[in-house]
């Protein structure tokens, strides 16, 4: 009793091998875009890679560049399939290689579903991969004369801007460390000896802020120093002035960019399983339909095509016996070496 | 004397319709890129208006929208003429059409290539306009309170974080606004009454700029205040200096960024102009050819095609005597010596009559 079996007369095929052709072109585009996307990917990350300390992973970008470029090969010869399948002649050639193929297919969809879980677990590994790479950011920032940071100020500045935030979880993060060189501070001033000596660890803190966490919208001019002092600038209290400075922290920022990046993409991926799985029933029927005709000389017979020759029960019951018959195979040969070992 | 004169086989001139056609399909998509630069330079544009001070910028834009627009549809209605021209007998449906339309496209190829100068002769124009949009922003940069301008000290922000300027010229030009507003300032404080009133105008004036005009490549943190004094600041050396602000002006940045679209813009529009004009040059040829025909009266011969029939001095002649003709029947004239209406209506009863038997 074959599983969802469909009768197919002259018209139907040419019109399945038609729809099919167009959906395995369709496919190849969307194998193209997977390919792009991960590119784009790859390219976002090593923008930012100073601001997860040149550590983050790209497994995810290679593996949607490694799935594209399988899509596009696959769907294309799948489409090369449907067109050739018409012609009895051309369609011989292909014939015994259709089994091959489809397992390839089931493969690749095994391969996809793989590749949009990742897609949507390994955001946790980017998040942790931010908050370690901002909070060295954020200690190196005063680094540049330091080769190999001298550019962690200008990397974080502009980050601050684009990305409209400050600091690591809010602009208090700038408060715990030294963000000014000791080149730039006169050791001889007072002030300045004071609060180095104030602190523990001999570091100059304040509660300033770079200008890049400046907010532009802010209807004053932009308040970076002494923002804890309510008395040090005029009609100013920092619990109320909500338009100063950014308030969202770089990491939540940067994660939610890169969170709706790679949610799209894994979306996308899911998309493209489904789109390999109508791709594969509909390969299954056309070429269960053109094997099945009663008279193979007259093009216009009827025929029957299915999805499973048994039902589902029974293809699996198969499976599995065959799978044991195989390991049987495989201890049987295993065994027989042993013996002839044993006795030479 | 015809002015380039050609003649065509039946075949050549189907292929010539043929060949039309596509020109003219070709010519609709130029007509949608065309509507396309236009849409992308009004919008580049309005991103920055407010530090414009007069619009007239936007007529180039205008006028590039309206001439795609216009493409579309001129090279629209073109293929179907071409397409229909190949036949003689179809040919005859468009016969009064073709003339009017050919002047027409003749119009609107002249409007093209006016647009794609006047993307080339901005510069001057823009020039003026920024100086003068720029120095108001700058004066109304602390007005956030006042309806109108409270967005502009947002838009001066994000220009001089964007595009790495700072103020007109240079960064001096915010030391002779008043850039911080009085509601901001501590009238109580003597420091401050006290540059108030050394001030003629009783502006608050300082050395410093804004944190927008501050240099992401600076190694240093950016220093706003006292910018003239170095030694208010530990090791503020040349070097220092040279690097802590951005040093151009953001009249010059804005120019050179607009003069950049406006000419790569201009350059795909005389490209298109040039074209419109051999798609115009090739349709007045086919409808000389298919005329001739007509005239001829054996829709297999061959045929003169030419764009104009007598030399050019000639046809300026006769056209300014068709104006003056115009002008003189639409004259109440009193005087019955003069008897013109009366002849050129016998004129054109008898070359009718001509036309006729040639066309059957």
């Amino acid at each position: 009793m074959p599983f969802m079996p469909v009768k197919f007369n002259l018209p139907k095929r040419v019109k399945l091998a038609q729809g099919l052709w167009m959906l395995y072109w369709f496919s190849v585009i969307v194998g193209i875009l997977i390919f792009s996307l991960g590119i784009f990917f790859k390219i976002e990350l090593r923008k930012r890679s100073e601001m997860m300390d040149n550590n983050e992973s790209h497994l995810v970008p290679n593996l949607l560049i490694l799935m594209g470029m399988l899509a596009c090969g696959i769907n294309t010869f799948g489409g090369k399939v449907c067109h050739d399948c018409l012609d009895p002649i051309k369609f011989t050639k292909w014939k015994p290689m259709l089994k091959m193929y489809l397992l390839l297919c089931c493969g690749f969809s095994m391969l996809l579903l793989l590749t949009a879980l990742l897609c949507i677990l390994m955001q946790f590994a980017v998040y942790l991969t931010l908050a370690e790479g901002l909070k060295n950011g954020i200690k190196f920032y005063k680094d540049t004369d330091t080769p190999g940071r001298c550019f962690m100020k200008r990397a974080l500045d502009l980050t601050q801007i684009e990305f409209r935030c400050c600091g690591n979880n809010n602009f208090r993060d700038w408060f715990e460390v030294q963000w000014i060189s000791n080149r730039y501070l006169d050791m001889s001033n007072d002030e300045v000896k004071d609060r180095v000596l104030s602190n523990v660890e001999g570091k100059y803190l304040m509660d300033s802020v770079p200008f890049s966490c400046c907010n532009p919208g802010s209807s004053r001019p932009c308040i970076q120093h002494h923002l804890t002092n309510n008395s040090a600038h005029y009609d100013y209290d920092l619990r109320t002035e909500e338009l100063n400075i950014w308030m969202r922290g770089c990491r939540e920022a940067l994660f939610s960019y890169y969170s709706s990046m790679m949610n799209s993409i894994g979306a996308l991926v899911f998309a493209t399983i489904i789109l390999e799985l109508a791709d594969m029933a509909g390969l299954k029927y056309l070429s269960t339909a053109l094997e099945t005709m009663v008279d193979p000389e007259n093009p216009e017979c009827e025929s029957k095509g299915w999805l499973l020759e048994k039902g589902i029960k029974e293809t699996f019951t198969e499976l599995l016996a065959k799978l044991k018959m195989l390991g049987k195979k495989t201890n049987q040969v295993e065994e027989g070496r042993d013996a002839t070992v044993d006795t030479t | 004397m015809a002015v380039g004169k050609v003649t065509f086989t039946k075949a050549e001139r189907e292929k010539l319709a043929e060949v039309l056609w596509l020109l003219n399909w070709i010519s609709v998509v130029a007509g949608m890129i065309l509507f396309g630069l236009g849409l992308f330079l009004k919008i580049e544009i309005q991103k920055w208006q407010e530090v414009m001070s007069d619009q007239e910028i936007l007529y180039a834009p205008h006028i590039l929208i309206t001439m795609g627009l216009a493409a579309c549809g001129i090279n629209f209605l073109g293929g179907k003429i071409c397409l229909d021209c190949a036949d003689t007998n179809k040919f005859l449906h468009w016969k009064l059409v073709m003339m009017p339309y050919i002047i027409c496209t003749f119009f609107f190829t002249s409007c093209v290539l006016a647009g794609a100068l006047m993307c080339y002769s901005i510069r001057s124009q823009l020039e003026e306009s920024l100086f003068l949009g720029l120095r108001n922003a700058m004066r109304y940069y602390k007005d956030t309170d006042t309806p109108g301008r409270c967005y502009l000290k947002r838009t001066l922000d994000l220009l001089q974080i964007q595009f790495h300027c700072c103020g007109n010229t240079g960064y001096r030009d915010w030391f002779q606004v008043q850039w911080i507003s009085d509601r901001y300032l501590d009238m109580t404080s003597s420091a401050v009454v006290d540059r108030l009133r050394s001030n003629v105008q009783g502006k608050y004036l300082v050395d410093s700029v804004p944190f927008s005009c501050c240099s992401t490549l600076s190694p240093r943190p950016c220093i706003q205040q006292q910018i003239s004094n170095s030694s208010a600041h530990f090791s503020f050396d040349q070097q220092s200096q040279q690097l802590n602000l951005w040093k151009r002006g953001c009249r010059q940045t804005l120019l050179d960024h607009y003069t950049s679209i406006m000419q790569s813009v201009g350059l795909i529009v005389l490209l298109i102009w040039l074209f419109e004009l051999l798609v115009l040059t090739g349709v007045r040829y086919l409808q000389t050819a298919m005329e001739n025909v007509l005239r001829l009266g054996d829709p297999d011969s061959e045929s003169d095609g030419w764009i104009l029939e007598n030399s050019l001095a000639e046809t300026a002649h006769s056209n300014f005597n068709i104006i003056k003709n115009l002008g003189k029947c639409y004259q109440v004239d009193d005087d019955l010596n003069i008897n013109i209406p009366a002849a050129t209506a016998q004129q054109e009863v008898p070359s009718q009559q001509n036309q006729i038997p040639a066309a059957s």
